[in-house]
């Protein structure tokens, strides 16, 4: 008890210096992560960088007319949002599960380990190595269409077709994060009950009905929970990948609303009204998350939160 | 670590039989329809990730007349090596500045990353320091919602940050997420071990830097990996903030020469001789950027499952 005791009265003085060892890395995050939210005010305001937040002036909800006036650069981009969205959670989401199903049915523990090791790997680099990789492969000057040309083959062009962007944004996401994706979805095969699957095998069922009744029931929970968060993004839509390739293939096909919020702001000098569609993509963000949230609840699901 | 170890031995318990290449008794072998079709599956999900970096490579090494031969595009199998775009791109100018100030901002960024993400997640950790609640929603608030990017560059402008090496590593220098696994790893190591130290009359920073760095080798190991790579991809920031071609860290170089295929000329490159073919050296600057990352990845990827998990089961 006099140890107890001790230690309580010495608790002031221990405690600030735990508070001094931790305080730097909560000024960042203070500074970086919250201090923009009151940027957010240029919102308001016929923002003048040279004036500062202090000194332009108070413009209601102006900024926010390109809701309502048909903006048709700020509708071009929410268009290619959502279709990306709508794609990519058709086409990008589920493929990590299948890949895991496949791993997971992999019999030698060392190939299994192989394979991660290799397909986890892309994740690592950053949008300009994995843009100048696909360039490199499938450019007009790439290996693929170096290889077509010898072979007196006709050649492939997706690199910088308009038409096809969103095909080649698709792949590239799938190229990137798949093998990473499928980190999640092993970690809760491997919670999966073994008996469950011995069970099921003397009762006569085979592979493919072990999986169909036993793993994919099991990751339900597991899928609505990522299908939710990646719903809450779903006005996000891969920002550098886009930036990156937007020149080639041009606005009316590429932009989506993170590039225009830097492209009309940062670029084109329209602070304010930037500033504005930021405001409004992040309200929408989160309105999205509780929406999805409460469906998932609708459904039986615990989702992000609990009610 | 110990639900990972809780569940590995679990597992072992539970699937006794299941070594490596042995299937369990009940388990029955697939078809040799089924099992070639996952042979091909997995063959062609391996090329598709080998086959661009063999022929990075490979290009980055080619002499002129392979590359000439190739008809200009990449090469498979460099004939005639040569070193000659490394030598070019090496011998000073953008590229190789660019390369210094990558790696000068790796190390200092992901030791200042290490040293705040750690104090912070001391604090967090220690049971019932002060302040440390409302702290750590501040910081679970920070992994939910990031800063629009309007806001986000008015900060570091209003802080004078622009086109400084400062506004590359500050803004990303504390990653919530890597806080909260952090506090969890310190938290699962023996709180005994502490409060005996604490009654001998060690100082909290005495035991952060005796006691619970020393355990915890393992943990800042990865996240200090997880840093490390993320300071060295950088694109985002640096677009951003550096207005100077001459601050540019790697990650412009590459999209200006490689991606853009901006010409790399001889007053870029530093050489005054005649240069390399366009094609290995915009290839080679590409090695430059893969290869740091190759060389950590067989550590990282020995810990991040771990360190995964650690965030999924206790975050």
């Amino acid at each position: 008890m006099t140890s107890e005791a001790a230690r309580v009265r010495r608790r002031p003085r221990r405690d600030k210096l735990l508070i001094s060892l931790g305080l730097p890395g909560a000024l960042a995050l203070i500074l970086f992560q919250y201090l923009p939210i009151l940027g957010n005010v240029i919102a308001f305001q016929d923002y003048q960088p040279y004036l500062g937040i202090t000194e332009s002036g108070w413009v209601g909800f102006s900024n926010f007319s390109f809701l309502w006036d048909g903006n048709s650069e700020f509708l071009n981009a929410l268009t290619n949002t959502l279709v990306l969205t709508v794609v990519q959670v058709v086409l990008v989401f589920p493929v990590p599960l299948a890949l895991a199903l496949l791993l997971n049915s992999l019999a030698g523990e060392r190939l299994k380990r192989l394979m991660q090791s290799v397909l986890y790997l892309p994740h690592f680099f950053s949008w300009v190595i994995v843009v100048a990789l696909f360039q490199q492969m499938l450019g007009n000057a790439g290996m693929l269409n170096t290889f077509l040309i010898q072979h007196d083959l006709p050649q492939f062009h997706v690199i910088g077709v308009p038409e096809l962007f969103k095909v080649l944004l698709t792949t590239q996401a799938i190229w990137k994060d798949t093998g990473w994706g499928t980190i999640i979805f092993l970690a809760a095969i491997s919670q999966i009950d073994q008996e469950q699957y011995e069970a099921a095998a003397v009762d006569g069922a085979g592979a493919w009905k072990r999986m169909l009744h036993i793993t994919l029931p099991s990751l339900k929970g597991l899928f609505i929970l990522l299908l939710i968060l990646r719903l809450g993004n779903s006005l996000s839509v891969g920002f550098e990948q886009i930036i990156l390739q937007q020149g080639p293939v041009g606005l009316p096909a590429s932009e989506v609303l993170d590039t225009w919020v830097y492209n009309n702001g940062v670029i084109a000098g329209n602070w304010g009204m930037s500033a504005a569609a930021g405001l409004v993509k992040s309200v929408v963000g989160i309105a999205l998350v509780i929406g999805a949230n409460k469906l998932a609840h609708l459904f039986g699901e615990r989702g992000v939160y609990e009610k | 670590m110990t639900t990972i170890e809780q569940r590995a031995t679990q597992r072992s318990q539970s699937e006794p039989r299941r070594r490596s290449g042995k299937r369990p008794v009940w388990m029955e072998t697939p078809g040799p329809l089924v099992q070639a079709a996952k042979a091909v599956a997995l063959g062609i999900s391996l090329l598709l990730v080998i086959i661009p970096f063999w022929s990075v490579l490979a290009t980055s090494l080619a002499d002129q007349q392979t590359i000439n031969s190739s008809g200009g595009g990449m090469v498979m199998w460099p004939h005639g090596f040569s070193l000659n775009a490394y030598s070019a791109v090496l011998s000073g100018g953008v590229v190789t500045r660019a390369m210094v100030i990558s790696i000068l901002i790796t190390a200092v960024g992901t030791f200042v990353s290490l040293a705040t993400t750690a104090g912070l997640a001391y604090w967090l950790s220690r049971p019932g320091a002060a302040g440390a609640k409302p702290m750590l929603l501040l910081v679970l608030g920070a992994v939910l919602f990031t800063p629009g990017l309007i806001p986000s560059y008015l900060v570091v402008k209003e802080f004078q940050l622009l086109d400084n090496y400062a506004s590359l590593i500050l803004p990303v220098m504390v990653n919530a997420f890597n806080v909260i696994v952090m506090r969890a790893f310190f938290q699962q190591l023996p709180q005994e071990l502490f409060e005996s130290a604490a009654i001998d009359g060690a100082s909290s920073a005495t035991i952060l830097f005796r006691l619970v760095l020393p355990l915890s080798k393992a943990v800042l190991a990865v996240i200090g990996l997880f840093y490390a790579v993320s300071y060295w991809n950088a694109f985002f920031n640096a677009m951003l903030y550096i207005q100077t071609t001459d601050k540019w860290p790697l990650a412009l170089v590459l999209r200006t020469f490689v991606v853009n295929q901006s010409a790399i000329g001889g007053d870029q490159v530093g050489s005054g001789e005649a240069l390399p073919p366009q094609l290995p050296m915009q290839m080679s600057i590409l090695v430059i950027a893969i290869l740091p990352i190759l060389l950590v990845y067989p550590f990282l990827q020995r810990h991040f499952a771990k360190g995964v998990m650690i965030g999924a089961v206790k975050g």
